[in-house]
């Protein structure tokens, strides 16, 4: 009854979703390699389907995955080490490795994830290949799922993780959690790839959506986990800003795929409790002194998602937020919706000052979005043609279909009551 | 695991430095490699003349060309090579992060790390085929 094969193999399904990876991440510690390990597990669920309908299933599934996983993957070895001297040592030295697996702690299997975490983010990786492998490594996606979620051909997600795992073992990557004084530079590599998966699913290109991994739900479960294992103030910060920014998702296009302003969004569809959630989180990242680049961003993020109506948004607050936020990290795009922010405080003619000043340094020129910017901002200030030069201008540098349509909706509403 | 390290350096910039800059980056550079000697990472290492003092050879119509200067003319050129020995890739960061070279060179130099390549079963295939 109990141990009938069909109930193991569903109690088995709920292990494989929820345990899988951690498994994985202490077979790749214990083993020393990434593809010998996802053997190992494979072979560690096939055996439990078997043994566990006869003998019930262990006190503890996943001490008893982990080392069946790697006996496995020593009778695997032994098998081929006739033909391969390298794994000869490996092998002597698995096999004198005599940790008695059940009474590892949680929190040190934790920890490997942690390293699976940082290892397959590692900044001597290939940006494209830290994504491709923490996606597959750490998040499970299959080699087509991944490349579906970028359109890009699953032979090149292939070949770039069989590249980087080929790295991590030929040039010796250690599959450990970076030292304290290290940690902030390579917590910020890690940062990167998640918000880089956030952001690839948040702007993704409509219509095709159907067949797409959600790579945005993704990236804040990737959040979530790193914010369990780390609970650092910039992955408190990134998670919020992702949160905040994943509330407003039914709200900020139209059913056709139709980009809608937050000036123009009805916020009464706002996730409620994604935006609790995230302002929750955004207090805790500031209680650190001084507040990072993610905990910057996820606040103005926060206001906006306090405001009932855009006009009511803290705009003093937004503009002070940015000035801090361009101190760590100065760059254009944030000067650029400073810009912004500053027209929301003081009119559009001292936005546009600070947007054209941009613009005379020759920075952001190719930017499509600082010449939509300049554009709302000018026809607001009733300069019709200047705004019109500025949406064709955003028109000619933009390639994504929503985003034309946009463009030549606003060009067609200056032709209807421009000159009003 | 040997870490061979390639340290580039912008000629030009550096031969424009002060004396006493240039001396500052000796003295700590010499001390540093005193201690990785004490460590046990330094394997070796030597400091390379200037490119403008390099030989390229080639293999040009059946037979060695030998050209002048260094193999490709870029801005920042091998100035140094340095073997190190590291358990793994990110204890040779961290052995080269200390590197006073590091913070003395600023712009003008980069380090690129390489790690061994290991050729110890293809050098054992090859003693059997030439009959050893």
């Amino acid at each position: 009854m109990e141990n009938s094969r069909e109930h193991i193999s569903q109690t088995l399904d709920a292990i494989y979703r929820k345990e899988a990876r951690a498994v994985f991440a202490t077979l790749v510690r214990l083993l020393g390699d990434f593809d010998l390990a996802e053997d190992a597990l494979q072979d560690a669920f096939k055996a439990a389907l078997e043994q566990w309908s006869e003998q019930g299933v262990p006190s503890n599934p996943r001490a008893w995955l982990v080392s069946t996983g790697r006996f496995k993957a020593i009778d695997r070895l032994r098998r081929q080490s006739r033909f391969d001297w390298l794994q000869v040592d490996q092998l002597r030295q698995m096999e004198a490795d005599t940790t008695d697996l059940s009474k590892q702690i949680d929190k040190e299997i934790e920890d490997d994830v942690l390293r699976l975490i940082f290892t397959c983010c590692h900044p001597a990786l290939p940006p494209e290949t830290r994504t491709a492998m923490t996606l597959r490594e750490v998040c499970n996606l299959t080699t087509e799922e991944i490349a579906r979620a970028f359109l890009v051909a699953p032979a090149t997600i292939a070949q770039r993780i069989v590249r980087g795992k080929a790295k991590i073992r030929e040039a010796k990557i250690p599959f450990e959690v970076p030292q304290q004084h290290e940690l902030p530079e390579r917590l910020e590599t890690v940062l990167q790839v998640i918000y880089l998966v956030f952001n690839e699913g948040y702007y993704a290109s409509s219509g095709t959506t159907l067949t797409r991994v959600d790579l945005s739900s993704e990236a804040i479960r990737l959040g979530r986990l790193l914010h369990e294992l780390l609970p650092d103030t910039e992955v408190k910060g990134l998670l919020a800003l992702m949160l905040l920014h994943e509330s407003r998702r039914s709200a900020r296009a139209t059913p056709a795929g139709d980009f809608i302003l937050l000036e123009d969004q009805d916020r009464s569809l706002w996730d409620r409790e994604m935006i609790r959630e995230g302002l929750a989180l955004v207090e805790q990242a500031f209680s650190f002194k001084p507040p990072g680049s993610y905990a910057l961003q996820a606040a103005i993020a926060a206001l906006h998602a306090q405001a009932d109506r855009y006009e009511e948004t803290d705009w003093p607050q937004i503009v002070a937020l940015y000035t801090m936020l361009l101190r760590i990290n100065p760059s254009p795009v944030i000067e650029l919706n400073r810009a912004i922010a500053i027209a929301m405080r003081e009119g559009p003619e001292a936005g546009l000052r600070q947007i054209d000043a941009i613009l005379a340094r020759g920075e952001l020129t190719d930017y499509h979005l600082a010449h939509s910017a300049r554009a709302e901002l000018c026809r607001k200030a009733g300069r019709i043609a200047e705004a019109r030069d500025s949406w064709e201008r955003a028109l000619a540098l933009s390639k994504q279909e929503p985003e034309r349509r946009f463009i030549q909706r606003k060009l067609a509403e200056l032709d209807r009551n421009g000159y009003d | 695991m040997k870490y061979i390290c390639l340290g580039y350096i912008n000629e030009k910039e550096w031969e424009s430095a002060s004396e006493k800059e240039q001396q500052a980056m000796m003295d700590d550079c010499f001390a540093y490699d005193q201690e990785l000697i004490r460590n046990g990472h330094f394997v070796g290492g030597e400091a390379l003349q200037p490119s403008r003092n390099a030989a390229t050879l080639r293999w040009r119509n059946g037979k060695v060309a030998v050209t002048d200067g260094p193999f490709a003319e870029t801005k920042e050129q091998i100035g140094g090579i340095m073997i190190l020995e590291a358990t793994d890739l990110n204890h040779a960061i961290r052995l080269l992060s200390n590197h006073p070279s590091m913070r003395h060179l600023r712009e003008r130099g980069c380090w690129e790390i390489r790690p061994a390549a290991d050729l110890e079963g293809l050098v054992a295939e090859s003693e059997q085929r030439r009959g050893g």
